[in-house]
């Protein structure tokens, strides 16, 4: 029996969740130099388009399949065959199977867009499109299976064996990003004049349009994830404003103190810290926990995105030290604050007399999620670069590649500059 | 006929603008420019990383003048840009071979 409300919920979370990706084109577009900006923003669009097909033909069925030994999927659902009537969820809380998958769907198509950050202005387009289609095989669906195809004890090895905590993405979407930008960044090398050049963001207003996209469109990501609409949807959505506000105010105060200002910058990165931190923790702990935790993921935000200058990686647009940090610090904060008080499903953590069993089990995922992301996304990326070429010429580099790939410049203000 | 070249601080143009026009100077033209003389560029700290930026924001000013004006006006852009701080820019004055009124076709200080 569908249950109405349910599906009204995870049907709208679905559409919030999609809107998240042309979001993320715009913060990502505003925040590269304009030269490129349009290429940024087709590369999210790219995931938009390439996920979904691979989504309809195999993806969902690997992701969410019958699972073989915790690790994949099985081929039941190829394109998408008998969905049509099939339901999911806990009796008195089932969906349609379908609203599941357009669910499902747009947290993988989020996911590999996010990636397009850390090798902003430099990237082949057409290799960036294989790449999208053989990530999301290869690294994304393998790890959503892991720790969201919950099949009654005999599903996901991270989410039914290890039992490990992950309401909605800390593993799959956040640490999974960020440790294959990381692999990323590594392999294409960094933009020329990376460190001897600011590379300032083009267009803040652009920046803080997406950020606040992304900002509504993660009510979907996170209450959506409770798959239901009741109180722990309720809770899951608090938790994210909270944490998304009080780590916008504790990176730009960071700032402040370190760089003398606090910036536009900083904020819209600091709220998307907050929701990422509170991504895998929203479902399970309380609101106060929330707030520690965007606290926290404010200032180690902060600082991480200054450390790769030392570090001399050019993850462009901050995946590694906003997804990766903020998703870590979310998973380890599980292990922590997470009680059954708020998730019956949940766990005790170690503030909640759980001990620490909860958190040793967070921590194996963390390990295991980050290590397979970025050993299999630098492979990938390897290949690619070994064949087609991933880079960028460096002329075109410098040049900007809207013009180069895409024929197109994102400011024609007087309307000459496809003319000369 | 002179035309006179003024590079100034961007906060000053109003202020030159407004004592042109009341010294008589029917046209100017600004644009935005970026340079540096001797105070060289300075560093400025972003995002936790530390630049040095050579090139500083400036507005250039340019005014064409009759011979005879050129020594008064000269003066009035000078005193109106002049702060006392560094970076406060440069004006030079340089001769003019003719000028044309595009419209009428008028020439030399007729077209001023």
């Amino acid at each position: 029996m569908i249950n109405s409300g349910d599906t009204a919920w995870v049907l709208a979370s679905s559409a919030l969740v999609l809107f998240m990706t042309p979001g993320l084109a715009i913060f990502y577009g505003g925040m590269v130099r304009a030269k490129s900006a349009l290429n940024m923003m087709m590369m999210s669009f790219a995931a938009i388009g390439v996920t979904t097909i691979i989504w309809v033909l195999y993806g969902y069925s690997l992701a969410f399949g019958k699972s073989h030994g915790g690790l994949i999927g099985g081929f039941e659902y190829m394109g998408l065959a008998q969905t049509l009537g099939a339901v999911v969820g806990a009796e008195a809380h089932q969906i349609p199977m379908l609203s599941f998958a357009m669910f499902q769907l747009t947290f993988a198509i989020i996911t590999v867009a996010l990636l397009s950050g850390a090798i902003a202005d430099r990237a082949k387009y057409s290799s960036w499109v294989l790449f999208v289609a053989l990530w999301v095989t290869l690294v994304y669906i393998p790890i959503a299976h892991w720790a969201f195809a919950s099949q009654n004890g005999t599903g996901g090895w991270i989410v039914d064996k290890l039992g490990a905590l992950d309401f909605a993405g800390g593993t799959v979407v956040e640490i999974n990003s960020g440790a294959a930008a990381l692999a990323l960044a590594l392999v294409l090398g960094k933009r020329d004049g990376f460190k001897r050049d600011s590379m300032r963001p083009h267009n803040m207003p652009l920046v803080l349009l997406g950020a606040g996209m992304l900002w509504f469109g993660w009510f979907g990501f996170n209450a959506g994830s409770a798959l239901s609409a009741g109180s722990l949807a309720a809770t899951a959505m608090i938790n994210t404003q909270i944490a998304s506000a009080a780590a916008s105010m504790t990176w730009v105060l960071f700032e402040k103190f370190r760089d003398g200002k606090p910036t536009t910058l900083g904020v819209a990165s600091g709220a998307i810290a907050g929701a990422v931190v509170i991504t895998p923790a929203c479902g399970f702990i309380n609101p106060l926990g929330a707030l520690i935790l965007g606290l926290i993921a404010g200032v180690a935000g902060s600082y991480a995105v200054s450390r790769k200058y030392k570090f001399g990686y050019d993850d462009s647009l901050d995946v590694v030290g906003i997804h990766g940090v903020s998703g870590i610090i979310g998973m380890i904060g599980i292990g922590l604050f997470a009680t059954v008080t708020v998730n019956a499903a949940g766990k005790d953590g170690l503030f909640s007399g759980g001990g620490t069993a909860l958190l040793s089990r967070q921590i194996i995922a963390i390990i295991v999620v980050a290590l397979f992301s970025f050993c299999a996304t630098w492979l990938i990326a390897k290949a690619i670069s070994a064949t087609i070429g991933f880079r960028a010429l460096r002329d075109d580099e410098i040049t900007g590649l809207d013009t180069i790939y895409h024929a197109e410049s994102a400011y024609d203000i007087t309307g000459n500059s496809n003319r000369y | 006929m002179k035309l006179i070249t003024a590079i100034v601080k961007p906060g000053k143009v109003d202020d030159i603008k407004k004592a042109l026009q009341i010294a008589g100077v029917h046209g100017m033209t600004v644009s935005e420019t970026r340079g540096f003389g001797r105070q060289k560029g300075h560093t400025e700290i972003y995002r936790g990383a530390e630049y040095t930026v050579d090139f500083i924001p400036k507005v250039r000013i340019e005014v064409l003048v009759d011979d005879a004006d050129s020594a008064e006006i000269l003066n009035l852009i000078v005193d109106t840009a002049n702060s006392g701080s560094i970076g406060d820019g440069k004006v030079w004055v340089t001769p003019v071979e003719t000028v044309v009124r595009v419209r009428t076709g008028e020439r030399g200080n007729d077209a001023l």
